[in-house]
């Protein structure tokens, strides 16, 4: 039942979301509104099971939420901005280190371990290329790797991120 | 007044970045470091081109309504985009280690032990 509940509420938010701005009930319209609530009762009928999957709503939670709107659009670009500038750099003058590392999260859950290899992917300069799925580690092409970083087995996770402690922050959001 | 040098500063800021994109394509040696160039430089001209649109929609756009639809699209383009973005390049590369494109060149290779 509170699944449903979760998966209408969330599907009724992306649905207002996509028609912003269509009347003049607040932003939106009458038959927008009923339309939307129909639409989301039943996907949300058939969806739920698949949108909870492990039977936690523990991501309904609004700190939670409020954590990762902080991730998302705060820290996250900031990361993001001064590697795209590191590896216009490497475009430009071509010095690379390239290699393949190993990094030991400890990260429990399916979800935390999504964000931190999808963080790491789209964060220019390092790319995930594969994870264990028993012990949560992450294999990571980096572009240029650190003198002697590559002389170790596992490597810390602070080594990657230069200013803020990411993996930290994905423990607080998503576990 | 402010909003226009501000949409002309993102739309150059993108184009920046593709451009580097593509430069690092063609220069870079092996598919992985082409990953880093071409996917990432991509996506971040791309959420910045989208910025562009977002403050035209919603500043510039006669139908004030219509704007407001607009950015709104255009921001939930972004968030997919980035979602995706992340996803593919992580299969291309997975793709390539099992189908037996070894990084070259390459200082260290910590994948090796665990699948030769």
């Amino acid at each position: 039942m509170i699944a449903f509940l979760v998966t209408t509420v969330f599907i009724f938010i992306l649905y207002l979301i996509l028609t912003a701005g269509s009347g003049t009930l607040g932003l939106w319209s009458y038959e927008e509104l009923g339309a939307g609530i129909v639409l989301s009762l039943l996907v949300g009928a058939v969806s739920s099971r698949f949108f909870c999957k492990e039977r936690s709503v523990r991501m309904a939670n609004p700190v939670r939420i409020l954590r990762l709107l902080i991730y998302v659009l705060i820290l996250f670009p900031l990361e993001m901005a001064r590697a795209n500038l590191d590896v216009a750099y490497r475009v430009i003058t071509g010095r690379i280190r390239p290699g393949i590392i190993r990094i030991h999260p400890e990260l429990q859950t399916d979800l935390g371990i999504l964000m931190l290899a999808n963080s790491i992917t789209l964060t220019p300069g390092t790319l995930t290329v594969a994870a264990d799925e028993k012990t949560g580690d992450l294999f990571i092409h980096l572009i240029n790797i650190p003198e002697g970083l590559e002389k170790k087995e596992i490597v810390k996770t602070s080594d990657l991120f230069s200013f803020f402690d990411l993996p930290a922050w994905i423990r607080r959001i998503a576990e | 007044m402010i909003i226009e040098p501000l949409i002309a500063i993102c739309i150059i800021i993108g184009l920046v970045f593709s451009a580097l994109g593509i430069f690092g394509l063609i220069r870079f040696p092996d598919v992985y470091t082409r990953l880093h160039a071409e996917t990432k430089a991509t996506t971040f001209g791309s959420i910045f081109i989208g910025l562009a649109v977002i403050l035209y929609a919603l500043f510039r756009w006669d139908d004030a309504g219509e704007g407001i639809s607009l950015a709104a699209h255009v921001l939930i383009g972004i968030i997919i985009l980035m979602v995706t973005n992340a996803t593919g390049s992580h299969a291309i590369a997975r793709a390539a280690y099992k189908s037996g494109q070894k990084p070259d060149p390459s200082v260290t290779d910590a994948l090796a032990d665990v699948e030769p």
